[in-house]
This record gives structure tokens, sequence and C-alpha cells, in this order.
């Protein structure tokens, strides 16, 4: 009886083995681990063991590989979405934090922020194809959707700086505020964003000017909320790029954008520390981690309404959605 | 450390000559295309006589400050890259009586952009004896009076102020309810100028202080073999005649005796100013907002951690970058019109930018409280508000500050 129950038991699990389409996972900071929710339900359905302080997370365009920056195991673990085992790891140089994949999925563009390096690593062969000197502590990574350019800010230089994606070499810098985070294209690739964490700006730069440059800087206003804690950091833009949502850190608010104007709409309260964001693949929702109240918020992207927190792990840091 | 002929020893490619003589040739560009603009700056450090710590991990370094000049020079160097600018710093380290000598030789070499270390003495002699197309950095005095009625419009501080320092502090104590003191001063003309810091701040937020002791410097060697028996017996008695207190406050500027009191007074009280928790610009235990990346490339610079003398000259050198890098200019005048203005703002690892008073040259910036193994607190505190900046609740504010340099 107890063997028959046990099988069963197993078969069941690998019956109900979660499919990996529209599973959000979240890099806990602290937690060393990755929680893995089911967007269909909301439901936290795992949480694996990640490396030591996993932050920058994503996965590839075919969902078959989840990469996770292991920063203080200077390197890039690299799972299988389905069954959360470590399948390699890849070469990041040390304390790597944000990356940006080809949008083949090859190569991996690595944010190097002790080097003052970009370090690029070819996903299949595991090979540095090439490491291109930025400015001081790059940080932020975005590719063009023609994967032309590939875009890295430079947090104590103040710049975002435009990489040849086949040359490796620097072609053009533009100069933000003060301790830019993330840089983000629309996906038409006719606009950037770029947050100035430090600064308390977005800035909008024109890439079908000649040579791309900033048209607008986004500022951000909250009754009651001291203006040093309005620190933008995480951004994602629908598709469409009718709407620019942008994490305000300590401010605990997503700033709701309209992509046509590049006014601020909204701001929506969200949980504490808000950091990065990603939409499921159908883009309905938008998941927020919040590093310091420990879940993410849920916000349905048609109403502009957050609506659930779901507890994740210690000091949830980055997400990433895998694709249908 | 390489050993190169005529009694200099260079450390990567900062070379220095122990006394009198040119301490350090940064100049990164070399390696970089020609730019077109060349920024020339200069640190002078004035040696003082002292006694050792009473710390070993305080033992003295000899490139303190200047690693951390280093370190801007070479962001500032890569920011630059970019931009057709160069950084070029020169570092001098001279007894007091060679303060004047060797800051006319740096302006002969053509410096008009200078990093002082220094006291209040040399810092005003030097600045009275500058030329009107140059700009001093105070990177580490904390004198009221440099931000009151001795204050230079040529002379802008990057360190904060003893009364920013105390503020810090005070605020965390009275978030804490710990608003009960006693005060342990020393007898140097530095100890009482901090003593009267901390009495200003108590008077500010509303702390009280039940009582006060000096406590004598009688010279001698700061730490003797198995000293601390002596101490254990001596501290309960010298403190058990103080009425009931949240939190004993040090004011020992010249470190000779507050790192005792931890452990040792008659009651359990925590310590805090001098020893126990202290109010710093800087600590090697501070991880926030990115700072573990400054940590990492100033201690692959200099094999050693970062001290505040390094955090406030790396500091004063990234003003002076920032400036040039929004400017296009290298113009000392134009760099302190940028510095003092609305729109000058600079990340500096502590959460929000820094920038600086326009009325008294004082760089705005949190404080950091930390016991020396973790950071406990950075300041200001939630809660205290000010209609400029919650960085404004530290330190003079506008209506208390003498200055009148700074009016245009």
């Amino acid at each position: 009886m107890f063997r028959a129950a046990l099988l069963a038991a197993g078969s069941v699990a690998a019956a109900t083995l979660p499919a990996a389409a529209g599973n959000v996972f979240v890099t806990n900071e602290k937690g060393n681990t990755v929680s893995v929710l089911d967007s269909a339900t909301w439901e936290v359905i795992a949480e694996f063991p990640a490396g030591n302080r996993p932050r920058g997370i994503t996965i590839a365009p075919d969902g078959s590989e989840l990469y996770v920056c292991a920063s203080d195991d200077d390197l890039v673990r690299v799972f299988d979405p389905r069954t959360f085992e470590e399948m390699h790891t890849l070469p990041s140089g040390p304390d790597p934090e944000l990356f940006v994949l080809h949008p083949s999925g090859n190569p991996l563009y690595i944010a190097n922020e002790d080097d003052n390096l970009v370090t690029v690593v070819d996903t299949e062969t595991h090979a540095v194809l090439a490491e291109v000197p930025v400015g001081v502590e790059p940080e932020g990574m975005a590719i063009s959707p023609d994967a032309r350019v590939v875009i890295n800010t430079s947090e104590t230089t103040n710049m975002a700086h435009f990489i040849d994606a086949e040359t490796y070499e620097i072609v053009h810098n533009v100069l933000v505020d003060q301790r830019p985070r993330f840089a983000a294209f629309t996906e038409d690739g006719t606009k950037l964003y770029v947050s100035a964490e430090i600064g308390g700006t977005v800035s909008v730069i024109d890439m079908t000017a000649e040579p791309p440059a900033i048209v607008r800087k986004i500022d951000f206003e909250v009754p009651g909320v001291l203006p040093e804690w309005l620190q933008p950091v995480g951004i994602a833009i629908t598709s469409d790029a009718a709407r620019v949502f942008v994490a305000l850190g300590p401010a605990n608010r997503v700033a709701v954008i309209d992509g046509a104007t590049d006014e601020v709409l909204d701001y929506l309260l969200v949980g504490q520390r808000v950091w990065q964001m990603a939409f499921t693949p159908d883009q309905s929702h938008l998941i927020t981690t919040n590093g310091n109240s420990n879940d993410v918020s849920i916000i349905d992207v048609a109403a502009l309404e957050v609506i659930r927190s779901v507890q994740v792990g210690q000091q949830p840091w980055g997400v990433a959605v895998a694709p249908d | 450390m390489a050993v190169v002929p005529g009694g200099w020893s260079c450390l990567f490619n900062l070379c220095l000559r122990w006394r009198g003589v040119v301490f350090a040739l940064l100049t990164a560009a070399a390696t970089l295309p020609a730019a077109a603009q060349e920024v020339r700056t200069a640190v002078l450090r004035i040696e003082y006589p002292s006694l050792l710590p009473l710390s070993r991990i305080d033992l003295p370094v000899p490139d303190l400050g200047l690693a951390g000049a280093q370190l801007a020079t070479m962001d500032n160097t890569t920011t630059g890259g970019f931009l057709g600018q160069s950084y070029d710093t020169v570092a001098l380290s001279v007894p007091p009586e060679d303060a004047d000598e060797a800051f006319r030789g740096l302006l002969d070499r053509g410096v008009r952009l200078f990093v002082v270390m220094a006291r209040t003495p040399e810092l005003l002699a030097l600045a009275d004896a500058a030329p009107p197309d140059a700009l001093l950095f105070n990177a580490t005095d904390g004198d009221r009076a440099l931000r009151s009625e001795a204050c230079r419009a040529n002379l802008l501080h990057v360190a904060p102020s003893d009364a920013m320092r105390a503020d810090a502090l005070t605020q965390f104590l009275v978030w804490k309810k710990w608003t009960d003191w006693a005060l342990i001063e020393g007898s140097n003309p530095a100890d009482r100028a901090l003593a009267e810091a901390y009495r200003a701040s108590a008077a500010k937020f509303g702390a009280e202080i039940v009582a006060e002791k000096v406590f004598e410097d009688t010279g001698g060697s700061r730490v003797s073999d198995s000293g601390h028996v002596l101490v254990q017996r001596q501290l309960p008695v010298f403190t058990q005649d103080l009425p009931a207190h949240d939190v004993v406050l040090a004011a020992d500027a010249t470190d000779y005796f507050a790192d005792y009191l931890p452990f040792n007074l008659w009651s359990p009280a925590p310590v805090a100013g001098s020893a126990g928790l202290r109010p710093l610009t800087w600590a090697p235990t501070h991880e926030s907002w990115g700072a573990t990346q400054l940590q990492t490339r100033f201690e692959k610079l200099a094999g050693r951690p970062m001290r505040e003398e390094d955090y406030q000259a790396w500091l004063a050198l990234r003003v002076i970058g920032e400036a040039v890098t929004r400017t296009g200019s290298a113009d000392p005048a134009k760099i302190r019109a940028y510095a003092l203005g609305d729109a000058f703002a600079l990340a500096a690892f502590k959460g929000q930018p820094v920038s600086f008073r326009p009325w008294n040259g004082q760089l705005r910036q949190p404080i950091l409280l930390a016991t020396g193994r973790m950071t406990v607190s950075v300041s200001p505190q939630e809660g205290f508000l000010h209609q400029v900046s919650s960085l404004d609740t530290l330190g003079l504010d506008r209506p208390e500050s003498a200055c009148t340099a700074f009016k245009e």
C-alpha cells in the first residue's frame, strides 16, 4: 500500500511538472534562490538555489535556458527553466549584475562593474567573444531590436554608451543624469529610455536622430514622498510603446508613462523598494520585484491597477518570464 | 611598490618623494588619444606631527588621501576619455612650514584647482594667498568657523563640518529616544571644539546633557603593554558619579581616550561620538547604494581599505570631474559656478545626490553611523524635515551661518 501510494504521488508530480510558458522567475538577492510563480494562478510553485547573491535574470527567446547573475560567485549560472537544474555556468568577470541577450539568444552581453568592461559571452561555446572598455561602473544593458547597437550605462561616468554589435567599438555616448541604472528600447527601436537612480530622471533618447540625442527628461513627483526617494530603476515598455512603466525604488511606486507624449499618467503603489519588472508573454500583466517587502506586485496592464502581491524569497531583485 | 632612482618610490603610477617635493604624478591619459582639454589638479597634504592612534586599525598609511585622489583621477580619466578631456593630478605632502612654498610651486606649474588636506590656519593662509583664478577644496577640516565667519569664497568644503557629524549622530540618538547624555570631552582645544558641536546639536534636536566630565590629556604614549588592566579599573571609577544617562558621548578629536570607554564605564550605557557609534563620511563596512563597487576599486588600487580621507579626496576630485564633464570647461570660475548652482548633483554612494550649499560652500552629504564592524544607520534620519533639502538638517543652516563671502 505504502509503495503504491508513493508511486502514485510520484506520477502525479511528474504529470503536473509545470510547463515553463508563462512561469515567472524571481531572483532573491538575500535568499540566494529563485522563486517560480505560475502566472495563471499567481501561486509560488517552486523555489530553487541559484548561487550567491542572484540579481540580474533573463531567459532565452525560446525558453530553453534561464540565465542568472550570481554576483558573489562572479559568474552567470544557467538553469533549465523546466527542471530548475543548473546546466552550466558562463564566465562574466567579477560581480555581474545586469546583462542582455541578443534577440537570437546568442551572445550574452554582461555589464562588468569592477573592471569598466562589457563582457560578450557566446552562450553555446561559453567563450568570451569580446571585452569592451566602457565608463566607470557599467550597469544597465540593452540591445536594439535590429541587434545593431548594444547599450551600456555607466553609473559613475553617467553615460549611455552605444556599442556597435559587430565591431564591439563604442560609436556614440550620451551623457545622462546621475547613476544610470537601466536602459530599454521601444520595440520599433525609435526610442531608448535610460533611468538615472540618483538623478531621479528618465532620459528619452531619440534613436532616429543622427546622432541619437536626448529629447526629453522625465521627472517624477509624488505628494508626501521626499524627492530623494524617487529613484528610477527598472523600465518596462509595452510592445506597442503606448505605456512605459518605471520602478521608483524606495518611493514604493511604479510610474506609468504615456509612450506617445512621455508624460507621467499615474503612480501605482506597489511593495517596498521596487526594483525590476517583467511582462507576462501576452503583456496583460506586469510583475514588479519589491526588495524590502519580500514580495512581487502584479499589475493589470490594461486597468493600470495592482491586483495582487505574492510573497517570494528574501529580497527579490530581478524577474524574467518564460515565453509562450 | 617599486623604487626608482632619486628617492622616488612608485605605487602603480603614483610616484612619491617622502618630504617636500612632488608626491604624485598621475596621467592615465597618456594611454588615450590626444585629448583636447587637460584638467590640471593638485592635492596638497599638510603633514602635522602626531602620536600613534589608539587602535592599530588606524595606524598611519603613507598614501592617506592620495590613494583616493588617484582613484578619482582614474575615474575622471575614464569618463574624460569619451569627451576629449584628460586629467592630471599632482600631489604634494609637506610639513606646515613648507605649505606656502609648495603651493607657489604648484601655481608656477599652472595648477589652479587644489584639493587641500590641512587644518584651519594653513587652509586660510593658502586661500588668502591664492590668485583670483584659483579654487580650493577643503578635503579634511571640520572647523565650524570655516563655514561661518571665517568662510572664503574660493574655498569649498567637501569635508563635513563637525556640526554636520554631530547632528547626524544626534538625530539617530533622538530617533532612538536616547536623549539623556553624559558628555566626556578631552582637554585639547580640538576636543573642546568637538564637545561644543555636540552641545549645540543637543540643543538643536532636544537632547539633554545631564553631566559633563573632562578627561585630561596628561601626555605620554597612548597604549602600553597590558595597559587594559589599569583602564578596566580606572574608568568605572572615573564615570561612577555620573547621573542616570542613556548614552555617553565622547568628544576626543585628538584620539587619546575615547576608544577606552566602551564596556569600561560604570554604567552599561553605549558610547557614541569619537568611539562606539561614530559619525563618518566613509567606512570600510559601507556597502549600500553601490558602495561595494567603490570599495573594491579602491582596495584593488591601494591594497588597503578606503578611509575617510581617501573618500573625501576622491569626492573633491569627482566634484571637479563632474563639473568639467557637464560644463565642458576646466576654468575654475566656471567649475565653481556650476558646483554652487542648482543643476549640480553628484552620486556619492550615499543614496542621494550630494550638492553644495551656495551660501557657504559646504557640500551637503549623508553621514554614516558606523561601529567599525557594521554600518548601523545613515543620517539624516527619517522625520527630520527641511524646506530645502533633508540634508540641510545636518550642520549650519543658512540663518545660522555668519558667512558673507558667497553673497554675489
